[in-house]
């Protein structure tokens, strides 16, 4: 049956959505008949996520220094976002996530505020991330935002509508950004960029793409606590659908813990990906991988990850208050492998570095955020406890690396000190469909995805998994973009 | 490009010589390394390696080392060094890890040698031991270093970095067994090659990666970095502690350095983004480089000098998939393009101006700019000329011209600022007190403009016929005035006001024949002379206040127009957000002062008053044949340009925030802009920070407004521990306490927290104040005898 989901009530002067206008959901209308009459509101479950428990969200190690952050977050946001709540999980991380952050909304920058929240939405919409774009329409609305420019991006300046293009190809082909992109936003004229604040742009959407790859990476839940929408609010808040985050999981399903099913099974699995792992660390070079095998295996674990992906989806009917900030909403994540005609070379990792080259440019065009950026990338690299699942002292360096790594894959990227193989070996077929799903089309992923990857392991590695993830695909866009940028700029 | 300078040196029997010149690449170059006989370059990059021979007039291509069916990732070179001992002996860095060697002398095509596949990542690095045949090092992204003899299959010691990716391993020149090794966390490792287990020393170098390294040919004890933080640093190892000698600020992250040859300060830096010249600079004089090259148009990746003992040339690889042979004489030299002369103001109207010594001695004995009051004093420094500076040939001298005493003095300025009151009180009041001030300073004209003000804004019924005769008076004054700026040895300042003193005198007594229905030709008359008031004071003005004016719009010109730029747009908001902050700190401000009101209360306050006055004037005019106020605005306006020209931005500014929106529509923002930003420059200079504070608060300006906004963030240390807090005001991460007690209840202060700059104790700003009132020692006990402001 089609869930009807209450519509958006236009207020604040923007009748362009009809007030109480019913919507069909997009993804409920694939699985019509598994799914009993769910109710809209409450969410599936309470508390930050919808598939982690509240309380392991709340029960986490390090509580005082945790407590400390969130008390100041708190203080300076004047909210706790679900999103900061479940991040609180890896406390370290947190921190310099928020620093980032507060650094490229609200702080000195070459944009204006509202610019910033509006990209934001525009960037959050092309994941029809509602959760995002709820929250920076309140903030654009804070900022002193013109109310106008949330009825659609038709209402909006030629100078942000311009921005739509650099928007599409960086949130679902970010390889396909070329030095004529940027020419064209730069290129003096009435409605043109310089290039700080295309900078400061880019920064934000890329942002933006990998916050939204997390928000549903980790379902995280509408905000529940009602003082937030006192204010002009445009899009009702529970318009976020439940199958968005549970596709086919009714509410049993979705508090039946991972633990009843499967241990003997799971827990053979962990064992052997221990395994794996060990072997890894220890005898590197007992199988001399010739440089055409190494190649090969790149193209496979690129070609392979076209496959991984089960179930075609049609393009998806989108709702109204997403699509209005949406332009070209069929243009999505196409296989970087299945380039077919055009021929577009590897992304050679050595040859433009974050590092190196990223850095050195977005520091000089934005300054400070380099650092912040750095400081981030290298933060969600190297966390590690040295525990996975209930083992404890374990060195998880190259699980960490073969799925940094595995996302840069996807997205073209490859790194010549890497052997490929690794992916293949330390990623199993379910997380790899994870992977994908949550760095290339984030709304799709269902609990079920979430739930069936790693089943003995803890949420918190989970969350630490997506954080990964999200960084990395950032990392990704950042480097198609700024290399695009060096590009113009000699 | 093709310069034909040619250029030979002598080197012990061989002889150097050549011309700039480049051959095309078939790809990218990564690295560059020379033959030791400095006859042949080897390029290396993804997609090249190869060897070319440097003859007279170009590149020759020698040969290529990228042989095999298929290309391999071995050959993917990120540095390439060519052996300074055996020129048949290479080594390059693979970016998947694998250090290779290459043998020159086999006789097959393929040169490979050998193959160490012992790093995990890329290798960034690879050094040979500048005397050991066989001894090999290398540095990788995986952390390691790793020495290799070239006689066995493995590495021989492996050095654990115990962080992050080493960018540069550089063996010592002199010292045999010594290497540095610099990383991407920004440290610099020292190590001695025989023990592997621990580094020998180790110091922070930069902020971000240090991409390179290189130690000085002749001083041993000297090593430069170079940093993703665009410093050049050089470092003195032969202390205990590194000590940074020299710090060279560049323009873009620093990729790689080399000391030049036969110049102990010279080194040459080229840098991994954005900038793709090669300079070569003096440590000492780290603010222009002594040389440029300007050849390549894409980032430059390898530079080198051609020999070790010859500083005039330098080959260089680039992105651009070109290698080039610069020569010295061809370089383009950044020094003779500056401008070697500095002149500045000091706040008395001093100035000191610094040139070359020569244009200074042929000039100084005409003085030109030296009135009979200004006495020039010379400082002059010379060099050491013991020291041979090639290009730092120059001294230069310092003049400064002083002005006398009197006419430099600038306490009118500083009482004026002080007394002045600019709001919170009807507008008649404050223009009445200002008038007061100014006529307490002797600066009649000033006084004379106050009361004018208040007789057009805010006339009462009371005071229009009398006070009108001062508005003619002031407008007659202007034609004695004229003359009496012809005196010139009366000093400007005090001599122009006396003598208006004097003229205004006698138009009273003149004005006083006039009958007050004359009012409008009189202020026709008014406006007229007002207008040609201007022009006249511009030409006959004392020099003085005009090159302070000068001065003014030369400095915050640009300053102004960059604000313009950026901070309106989030001014509003940011606004928006704090809006009850300030309040609250005005209690703070004036708790001891008078009772004060915040910039906009005091609009409305004065403003709907007045607004009413000047109704019911208008009635009255009627009656009494007087005009709106608003006719008097091109007046007005005419009268702040005039005080603003004459270097007088005090009373323009202040006026201006009296009528605040009687006024601000007449003239436009850049101006307004303009003075404000003057004016409080000016306060900030004479430490008047209370006042150029109300300033920024009260003015209308939006630009001006949220300077206030700017760095608002106050640093603390714990009072426990001396470190910086970080996260709360209230309480230290280290030491676990309350820094910030309250010395009267002794709970911890949270809001807002005032404390005695003399012993550092205090507590919540009510509990103070109330203290206060009954004892004025600390109330935490220490006997300090408290001061609060």
């Amino acid at each position: 049956m089609n869930r009807l989901s209450a519509g958006s009530i236009g207020g604040g002067g923007s009748a362009a959505s009809a007030a109480g206008q019913y919507r069909v959901c997009g993804n409920c209308r694939k699985v019509p008949r598994q799914e009993k009459r769910v109710q809209v509101s409450p969410p599936l479950t309470r508390g930050p996520s919808a598939f982690i428990p509240e309380n392991e969200v709340m029960q986490a190690n390090g509580l005082d220094e945790r407590t400390n952050l969130l008390v100041e977050e708190y203080s300076t946001s004047g909210r706790l976002d679900n999103i900061t709540q479940v991040m609180s999980i890896h406390t370290q991380y947190l921190e310099s996530f928020l620093r980032s952050q507060f650094y490229m909304l609200r702080m000195d920058g070459p944009l204006p505020l509202p610019y910033r929240h509006y990209i934001a939405i525009m960037a959050a919409a092309r994941h029809q991330c509602s959760y995002l774009i709820n929250m920076h329409v309140d903030e654009f609305l804070k900022t002193g935002g013109i109310a106008e420019w949330l009825n659609g991006l038709e209402y909006i300046p030629q100078r942000l509508k311009n921005l739509n293009e650099i928007n599409k190809l960086l949130a679902h082909r970010p390889w396909l950004i070329t030095k004529e992109h940027i020419q064209k936003l730069v290129k003096t004229g009435e409605n043109n960029w310089s290039l700080p604040e295309l900078v400061h742009a880019v920064v934000l959407l890329a942002h933006y793409h990998a916050l939204a790859s997390f928000v549903f990476g980790s379902g995280i839940n509408p905000e529940r606590d009602p003082d937030t929408s006192n204010g002009v609010r445009l899009i009702a808040v529970n318009n976020f659908c439940v199958c968005d985050l549970a596709n086919d999981n009714n509410i049993e399903n979705a508090s039946l813990t991972s633990s009843n099913f499967g241990i003997a099974d799971s827990l053979s699995e962990l064992e052997a990906l221990m395994e794996r792992m060990k072997r890894l660390q220890e005898d590197k070079e007992d199988e001399e991988a010739s440089q055409e095998e190494m190649d090969t295996r790149f193209e496979k674990e690129k070609k392979e990850s076209l496959l991984v992906i089960s179930g075609a989806f049609d393009d998806e009917i989108v709702s109204t208050d997403v699509s209005r900030y949406v332009e070209d909403p069929g243009f999505g994540y196409k296989d970087f492998a299945r380039r077919g005609e055009d021929h577009l070379p590897t992304f050679r990792a050595q040859d433009y570095t974050w590092e190196n080259h990223g850095f050195s440019l977005v520091n000089r065009l934005y300054s400070d955020i380099g650092h912040l950026l750095d400081e981030k990338f290298r933060m969600v690299y190297n966390l590690t406890y040295n525990t996975m699942a209930t083992h404890e002292d374990v060195d998880t360096t190259t699980l960490r690396r073969a799925l940094f790594n595995y996302v840069h894959c996807m997205y073209g990227i490859r790194y010549d000190d890497y052997d490929y193989g690794e992916v293949n070996q330390l990623l199993e077929r379910s997380l790899k469909v994870y992977i994908k799903t949550v760095t290339c089309y984030p709304e799709r992923t269902t609990k079920r995805m979430y739930d069936s990857y790693w089943r003995q392991f803890k949420h918190s590695e989970k969350v630490h998994v997506n954080l990964l993830l999200m960084e990395a695909r950032m990392q990704a866009e950042l480097l198609y973009a700024l290399r695009a940028i060096t590009r113009h700029l000699t | 490009m093709e310069k034909m300078a040619r250029v030979s040196t002598a080197l012990g029997g061989n002889t150097l010589t050549g011309r700039t010149m480049f051959c095309h690449l078939d790809a990218p170059a990564n690295a560059i390394s020379v033959c030791r006989d400095a006859a042949q370059v080897v390029v290396a990059g993804r997609n090249i390696f190869k060897i070319y021979s440097i003859e007279e007039e170009q590149f020759v291509e020698k040969l290529n080392l990228r042989v095999g069916r298929k290309p391999s990732l071995n050959f993917s070179c990120a540095d390439v060094v060519w052996h300074q001992m055996d020129e048949n002996l290479l080594a390059t860095a693979a970016t998947n890890g694998v250090v290779v060697t290459w043998n020159l002398g086999k006789p097959s095509r393929n040169k490979q040698d050998q193959l160490f596949t012992e790093h995990k990542r890329t290798v960034n690095k690879v050094c040979f031991h500048p005397t050991e045949v066989y001894m090999l090092l290398s540095g990788s992204q995986d952390g390691y270093m790793k020495c290799f003899d070239l006689r066995k299959k493995d590495s021989v010691s492996t050095f654990s970095g115990q962080s992050e990716s080493v960018r540069d391993v550089q063996f010592s020149i002199r010292d045999y067994f010594t290497f540095a090794a610099t990383f991407e966390n920004g440290n610099v490792q020292l190590w001695d090659i025989r023990r592997p287990d621990r580094y020998e020393r180790m110091f922070t170098a930069h902020n971000g990666p240090v991409f390179c390294c290189d130690w000085h040919p002749e001083d041993r004890g000297w090593l430069a970095t170079g940093g993703r933080d665009k410093m050049v640093k050089v470092w003195d190892m032969n202390t205990t502690r590194a000590k940074e000698i020299y710090c060279v600020q560049t323009i873009a992250s620093v990729a790689r350095v080399k000391w030049r040859p036969e110049c102990k300060h010279h080194i040459a830096t080229c840098s991994m983004m954005v900038d793709h010249n090669i300079y070569v600079w003096d440590v000492r004089r780290p603010f222009i480089p002594s040389a440029m090259f300007e050849e390549h148009k894409d980032v430059t990746t390898g530079i080198v000098w051609r020999h070790l003992h010859d500083p005039y040339f330098l080959l260089s690889g680039s992105k651009d998939s070109t290698l080039y042979q610069h020569i010295f004489k061809d370089a383009s030299q950044p020094i003779d393009r500056a401008n070697p002369e500095g002149l500045c103001y000091s706040l008395y109207g001093d100035l000191a101006f610094a040139a070359k010594e020569s244009l200074i001695s042929s000039d100084s004995n005409r003085k030109p700019y030296i009135g009979d009051r200004r006495h020039p004093i010379f400082f002059k420094r010379k060099l050491d000329p013991t020291e041979q500076f090639e290009y730092i040939s120059s001294s230069s001298a310092l003049s400064v011209f002083e002005t006398d005493v009197e006419s430099g003095s600038m306490d009118w300025f500083v009482h004026t600022a002080k007394q002045y009151a600019l709001a919170g009180r009807p507008l008649a009041e404050l223009c009445d007190h200002n008038a007061k001030v100014a006529k307490g300073l002797d600066r009649n004209q000033v006084a004379q403009t106050w009361t004018m003000l208040r007789i057009i804004y805010s006339s009462l019924g009371t005071m229009s016929s009398t006070n009108l005769n001062h508005s003619m008076g002031k407008g007659s004054t202007t034609l004695p005035l004229m003359n009496s700026f012809n005196l010139k040895d009366i000093p400007s300042g005090l001599g122009s006001e006396s003598r208006l003193d004097r003229s205004k005198g006698e138009s009273r007594t003149e004005n006083i024949l006039m009958d007050s229905s004359s009012t409008l030709i009189n202020n026709e008359d008014n406006e007229e002379t007002e207008g040609s008031d201007v022009p006249a004071d511009y030409l006959l003005g004392d020099v003085e206040a005009d090159e302070d004016d000068l001065y003014m719009m030369d400095h915050e010109n640009p300053h102004a127009e960059e604000q313009e730029y950026s901070l309106p747009q989030e001014a509003f908001p940011l606004r928006h957000e704090i809006v009850d902050n300030p309040s609250a700190l005005d209690h703070l401000q004036d708790k001891a002062d008078s009772p004060h009101v915040s910039g906009n209360e005091a609009e409305t306050v004065s403003l709907t008053p007045v607004e009413s006055f000047s109704l019911i004037s208008i009635s009255h005019s009627l009656y009494e044949n007087r005009l709106p106020s608003d006719f008097f605005n091109p007046i007005v306006r005419d009268t702040l340009l005039f005080y603003a020209e004459q270097g007088d931005v005090q009373t323009a500014v202040s006026v201006l925030i009296v009528l605040g929106d009687r006024i601000r529509k007449e003239i436009d923002e850049q101006t307004q802009e303009h003075w404000y930003t003057s004016y409080i420059d000016l306060l900030q200079r004479f430490q008047l920070w209370n006042i150029s504070n109300e300033v920024i608060k009260l003015s209308t300006c939006r630009a001006i407004n949220c300077l206030n906004q700017a760095s608002t963030t106050l640093h603390i240390n714990c009072s426990n521990c001396k470190r910086p807090m970080s996260n709360r005001g209230w309480i230290c991460d280290r030491c676990r306490q309350c820094a910030s007690m309250c010395a009267v209840c002794h709970h911890v202060v949270k809001g807002l927290f005032v404390w005695c700059q003399g012993c550092s104790h205090g507590g919540h700003l009510q509990h103070i104040m109330k203290w206060l009132e009954t004892s004025s020692h600390c109330p935490a006990g220490c006997g300090h005898l408290c001061e609060y402001t």
